[in-house]
Formats: structure tokens, sequence, C-alpha cells
């Protein structure tokens, strides 16, 4: 059983080359605590995701993960230009993403599904100007 | 991403004889593919792949790298001759993550191993 845990990480955004660090940060991070593989896998997947959003289209933003008994729980926030229309967002395919964007790989409107899909708990709140905030929840990590 | 296989045994060192490739960082290539699939969307990589799996890619950056460590992936094989860079190689080494490179386009390749994981069966 994990103990408690909470780390919190900062993500520059457009600084491509680091983007992902932080993800394969908190996979070690939870890897070491001996929970599954495949939960760490999950959590790994919407964790990069995110991140990617963020370095892709915030100008910074802080990622916070916390780890309790049940659950494994991240925390995403950016100072970012916000989402007009979080529905359309959050449809498969859709995206606001540059050619420098697709060109790494990301941006074809995959990555909020994607995180959805593979969360077993997701929130998203966002306005234009006030930034996006996610908490995505993996439960029954034993 | 093209759909994934499961292989009964493939090693690296199959792959890459199989595929004429250069091995660009990885020293145990007796590590067994649990299956394959090719891409170059890497959400797609993150939403469909299983743990185990060779990913075959025409893109090269180092956010391939970084999906290869998150998503468990055994490693990765750049198609159509491209040559990752330094700051790509370094990150797979650090991370441990076989690096492979064939001339080959994307569909030959898989072709090839389809192939091959069919006669193995």
């Amino acid at each position: 059983m994990p103990e408690a845990f909470e780390s919190v990480y900062q993500v520059l955004g457009k600084d491509f080359s680091n983007a992902g660090r932080v993800s394969t940060s908190i996979k070690d991070t939870l890897k070491r605590m001996g929970i599954s593989p495949a939960v760490v896998r999950r959590v790994a997947i919407v964790s990069y995701e995110a991140e990617m959003n963020l370095v892709m289209y915030a100008t910074r933003g802080k990622m916070s993960l916390s780890v309790s008994r049940d659950a494994v729980t991240l925390h995403v926030d950016d100072e970012g230009p916000g989402i007009p229309d979080v529905s359309l967002a959050m449809q498969e395919g859709y995206s606001t993403a540059t050619a420098e964007m697709r060109e790494m790989g990301f941006g074809a409107g995959m990555g909020l599904p994607n995180i959805r899909k593979n969360a077993d708990e997701f929130d998203i709140s966002s306005g234009v100007g006030r930034g996006t905030k996610l908490i995505i929840r993996v439960t029954q990590i034993v | 991403m093209a759909s994934a296989m499961s292989l009964k045994s493939i090693t690296l060192a199959e792959v890459r004889n199989i595929l004429g490739a250069e091995v660009l960082n990885g020293d145990d290539l007796s590590i067994k593919v649990a299956a394959v699939g090719a891409a170059d969307l890497l959400s797609d990589v993150l939403a469909t792949s299983k743990s185990g799996t060779l990913l075959l890619t025409g893109l090269v950056s180092t956010q391939v790298i970084r999906t290869a460590i998150v998503a468990d992936l055994c490693g990765v094989v750049f198609v159509r001759g491209k040559k990752p860079g330094d700051e790509i190689l370094a990150l797979a080494k650090e991370s441990r993550i076989p690096v492979l490179a064939t001339p080959l386009k994307m569909f030959e390749a898989a072709g090839r191993l389809y192939m091959a994981i069919n006669e193995s069966r």
C-alpha cells in the first residue's frame, strides 16, 4: 500500500525539448512506490498528454501529483489562453494545433479525449483568458 | 495506428535482420517483442498501444522516445532511412529504449514483420 504522497512540478510553455520530462519523472516516482505497472502506465499516459497540451498551448503551468491509499490524482493548472468551447475540444479530432505541433506527433485533437478515456474520473474547467484546469484521477491503484 | 499484432516469439535481433536495420541504441537484442504497431501520430500510440509494443515510425523527435518511455514500448524503429539526432539518441540511451533505423518504407517494414510473425506461429 503506497504512503500518502504529494509533489508539484512546474512546466514551461513552448519548451518542446523538455516536454514529457515531468511525466517520465512522475512515472519513475510511482514505480518506486510499488504501484502496479498497469496503473503507472495509465497515469503516465494521461500525464504526458496533459503535459504536451500545457507545453503546446500555455505560457506556463503546474502539475500536482497526489497519491493516496485508493487513488492517484493529477491536478493540472495552466496559465494559458483557455478553451472557448470545452465540449468541442473534448471531441476526437477537433484541434487548433499549429503545423509545428503536428510535426511532433501531437495536435491531432486526441489529447483531451485520450485523457478522459484513460482516467476513472476527469474534470475540466476552462475559460478564455483564465487558463485551463484539469483534475484527473485513477482509482483502484493496488 | 495500424492494428497491433500479437506475436508468438520474435526478438529485436530478428527484427534487425528482417528489416536490414541498423541498431542505433540497445545492447540487449534478445528482448522479446510483444506486439508491433506503425504510427506517426503519438497520441494514437498512447491511446492504442499495449505495453511491450515495438513502434515503427517515420516521425523523428524526442517525443517519440518519451512516448516509448511513457507507454512502456519495447523499442522504436525509424523507417524511410530517417536518422535521429544526438539529442534523441542521448535520451534513448539514458532511458534504455532500443532504437533501430531501416531504409525500408513504413508499409514494407510493417509487411515484412507481419509475414515473419505469421511464419513463426
